[in-house]
């Protein structure tokens, strides 16, 4: 946008400025004092003192020496091998449940399809889940019903709901626009409008986004174990809490080996398909 | 004043883009290089100030010699090579003020650029340029704000910005419309006349080059075929420059070699010049 | 391919027919084994809503009068989520050009890049907060540090792809002009970037938020400290007291973001 912020006697005295986003330069320079003031103080505040750091580091060694070499004797790799079955596990029932339980959500949220209240209660759903990280929704299920996958299958199922069908609520928004009117012309019934209109154009995304989903809920499930909810991160913390250091690290590697791998794979898969 | 000798450009890919051309520029002419698609027009034109860097042969500039200079020197001698580009290559998020302002690049230190510091004269010039090509209200919106053709003009301003010894323009015209190409193209002229210096435009559309210029270049497969007066140029020698392809001078035309014109621009972004 | 006769148009022909038949097959023979290898019922789904009331009655009302011991907590969450912030980004830039194809000096670095975001990207927060746990000692540190590594993996690959995507011809003039390395950078290549990177980095200060919430769990700092002890006691109220105050600071953050987002178009 062209501002005034240069008159004609500036340009003939040969000045100029440049014109900035900020209300005016000095609102800029205040941010950044702001900004670099709020890094100073969390410097500071985090206490970063030397002399602890160094105090814990020799605290370390022995933890190190426990640590190494990482476990792998074969009657862990059975446990570990469990762990990882039921994280896949978790993921997978966690995710069709989840966009079972997700359909209804999607066309609830969708402001052109579903009464106001409705419409209300499930963006408010949409918001709360993504506010509380997993660990936490976790934390609560495990609370409510106990260690174990089942409580992480719960939280999948929620986290998939927040984003599953706030996203096909937002792709059924788009096309219930004009390209029902023609399925309406020829005095199809709702239903009939829903099936043979929406849900085939919104097919192909929904299943992408399954599909993205459950990758996500993957990684999401070999971690949530941390809390208590099943999985290999349920046998990583118990190893932690018990000192057993080196089957810790053991289920560190592996976890990061899945990743990895499993980065190679879908980037392979991505671009096979595309 | 611009003195080509037997420049040649071979790529790595085998292609050989200038065969040996050798021409000279003199005072203030105005002169335009015309030829079929992968002729070497734009090779040629930014062998000059090394964008590309010439296999052989020799660039003068004055007195100076430009293919042997170490990176400062061809910077310094850069400043007094005004360039204007096909797709106008302004810095887009920058307003127009800056844009024009960055023509300066060459004569400011870094911390004064960097924190927008230019001396007193360059901005009254830069108002005053903006002013010439038409764009002086438009000088605190983004570039990306504007058309082609405003955008061209902007570009222009930088070129005068450096106070170059001499223009070059690469194809100025060919993203523009008909209309809109004929201002730019008015609007080098008067600029090239003011300011007393030559001028060299390499374009495509033979008949703006033959309503704006005094003089022509015909390139063809790396070599000069043509160089003469404007008034020389008749359907022969056009002919032998074109070598019997249709000569681009209707917009359809345009359209058809705008698809090939490509090649010998994109080459050189796989060469790795100095930066 | 022939005609085909009029009454024997489907939707889906042959091959693409076979694929989803067998995917759908797979998926479904695959949620059976899972279902019937894993401990879970039905009757658990129908039971679950009991559970979950249970748990509510017993974590409202909140218990309010932990609020003060929360004010230290929340502002060390606070901090650390700046902090790992501002060290990925200062890391992502060097990474971030060896990463993009056209910036990036040969092969071998453009790979390194590339290794060295990836694997930060892989790993979770909260497994790099727990390495360096085990490294450097439980502590507000070892949560920055993590974060920070893994900020780097997201905030470096958008950065890399933002580098690849830079006008060339706008660098190519800034270049004619006679500009030094230096002007071609800040005239050719940051403005086109500055808005995307900046943009980038509140956002990921936003997420960085949410994880700084909770890898207090492992001991990593934060608030999630609070949290996890709350719990190890069973002080239900004060446990609902910590999600509200989470709740609070996720929203405060998520509107602070998008507001400089906004502003850094």
């Amino acid at each position: 946008m062209a501002t005034e912020q240069n008159s004609v006697s500036e340009k003939q005295k040969g000045t100029w400025e440049r014109p900035s986003t900020f209300y005016n330069k000095y609102t800029k320079y205040a941010l950044y004092v702001i900004i670099i003031g709020f890094f100073a103080w969390s410097f500071i505040g985090t206490g970063f003192d030397v002399e602890r750091i160094l105090q814990g580091y020799g605290e370390l060694t022995p933890v190190i020496g426990i640590a190494w070499p990482p476990n792998f004797e074969d009657r862990f790799l059975s446990l570990y091998f469990q762990g990882i079955y039921e994280s896949v596990g978790m993921a997978f029932l966690a995710t069709i449940g989840g966009v079972l339980i997700s359909i209804p959500f999607a066309f609830m949220g969708a402001r052109n399809i579903a009464p106001r209240p409705l419409y209300y209660f499930a963006r408010g759903i949409f918001v709360s889940t993504r506010s509380f990280h997993n660990l936490i929704v976790g934390i609560v299920f495990v609370t409510a019903v106990g260690t174990g996958a089942f409580a992480g299958i719960l939280t999948f199922m929620f986290s998939t709901l927040g984003y599953w069908a706030k996203l096909m609520a937002e792709d059924i928004e788009d096309i219930a626009g004009n390209k029902l009117d023609s399925i309406r012309a020829v005095g199809a019934s709702p239903l009939q409008i829903l099936i043979y209109a929406v849900v085939p154009q919104v097919m192909p995304r929904a299943v992408g986004l399954t599909i993205y989903r459950w990758d996500s809920n993957i990684r999401g499930s070999i971690i949530i174990g941390i809390v208590g909810a099943g999985g290999i991160g349920l046998t990583l913390i118990n190893s932690y809490r018990r000192y057993e250091y080196d089957v810790t690290l053991a289920i560190l590697l592996i976890i990061i080996a899945i990743v990895l791998v499993g980065e190679v794979a879908s980037a392979y898969i991505r671009g096979k398909v595309q | 004043m611009l003195s080509i000798n037997n420049l040649k450009k071979t790529y790595s890919t085998g292609d050989e883009a200038l065969k040996g051309v050798s021409l000279e520029i003199s005072g203030n002419e105005q002169v335009a290089i015309i030829g079929p698609s992968g002729a070497g027009k734009s090779t040629l034109v930014q062998c000059i100030n090394r964008l590309t860097e010439p296999t052989e042969g020799d660039v003068y500039l004055g007195d100076r010699e430009l293919t042997k200079l170490n990176k400062s020197e061809l910077r310094k001698a850069r400043r007094r090579i005004g360039m204007i580009f096909q797709e106008y290559n302004l810095i887009d998020r920058l307003t127009v003020m800056e844009n024009t302002l960055s023509g300066r690049l060459g004569y400011v230190s870094t911390w004064d650029a960097f924190r927008r510091n230019f001396p007193e004269e360059d901005i009254k010039y830069a108002y005053e340029t903006l002013d010439l090509v038409g764009m002086e209200e438009f000088a605190d919106d983004r570039a990306d704000e504007l058309s082609g053709g405003q955008r061209q003009r902007v570009g222009i301003a930088r070129a005068l910005l450096q106070r170059p010894d001499i223009l070059l323009a690469d194809e100025p015209t060919s993203s523009l419309d008909p209309e809109t190409s004929r201002i730019v193209m008015e609007l080098l002229g008067d600029i090239a006349e003011r300011e007393n210096i030559p001028i060299l435009i390499n374009i495509h559309e033979v008949h703006l080059a033959e309503e704006h210029v005094d003089r022509i270049i015909g390139l063809t497969k790396g070599e000069v075929v043509f160089d003469g007066p404007v008034e020389e140029l008749d359907e022969e020698s056009k002919d032998v420059i074109y070598r019997g392809e249709q000569i681009p001078d209707d917009a359809a035309d345009m359209a058809h070699s705008q698809a090939t014109v490509g090649s010998d621009v994109t080459d050189d972004m796989t060469e790795r010049t100095d930066a | 391919m022939s005609l085909k006769s009029r009454s024997e148009w489907q939707r889906f022909e042959g091959r693409q027919k076979w694929i989803r038949i067998l995917s759908s097959l797979s998926v479904l023979a695959a949620l059976f084994i899972f279902w019937e290898t894993m401990d879970v019922r039905v009757s658990y789904f129908a039971d679950a809503p009991v559970h979950l009331y249970d748990l509510f009655s017993r974590m409202y009302p909140p218990d309010m009068s932990v609020l003060p011991n929360l004010i230290g907590p929340t502002i060390e969450t606070f901090h650390m989520s700046l902090l790992a912030t501002g060290f990925a980004f200062i890391f992502s830039i060097p990474t971030a050009i060896l990463a993009a194809e056209n910036l990036s000096p040969n092969d071998v670095t453009y790979g390194l890049g590339k290794l060295i975001i990836s694997t930060c990207r892989s790993v979770h927060d909260i497994i790099w907060a727990l390495i360096f746990v085990l490294i450097l000692g439980p502590g507000a540190l070892a949560g920055i540090l993590g974060m920070g590594m893994k900020s780097i993996g997201f905030i470096g690959k958008f950065f890399a792809e933002e580098i690849e995507e830079i006008d060339r011809n706008t660098t190519k003039a800034v270049r004619a002009t006679g500009a030094n390395s230096a002007l071609i950078m800040i005239y050719g290549i940051v403005p086109q970037i500055k808005a995307a990177f900046v943009g980038l980095t509140v956002y990921r200060w936003d997420v960085n938020i949410r994880a700084a919430t909770i890898v207090g769990l492992v001991g990593a700092g934060g608030i999630g400290v609070q949290l996890d002890q709350a719990m190890g006691f069973l002080y239900w109220g004060e446990v609902l007291t910590i999600l509200i105050v989470i709740f609070v600071l996720v929203v405060i953050s998520e509107v602070v973001s998008a507001y400089l987002r906004e502003k850094t178009r």
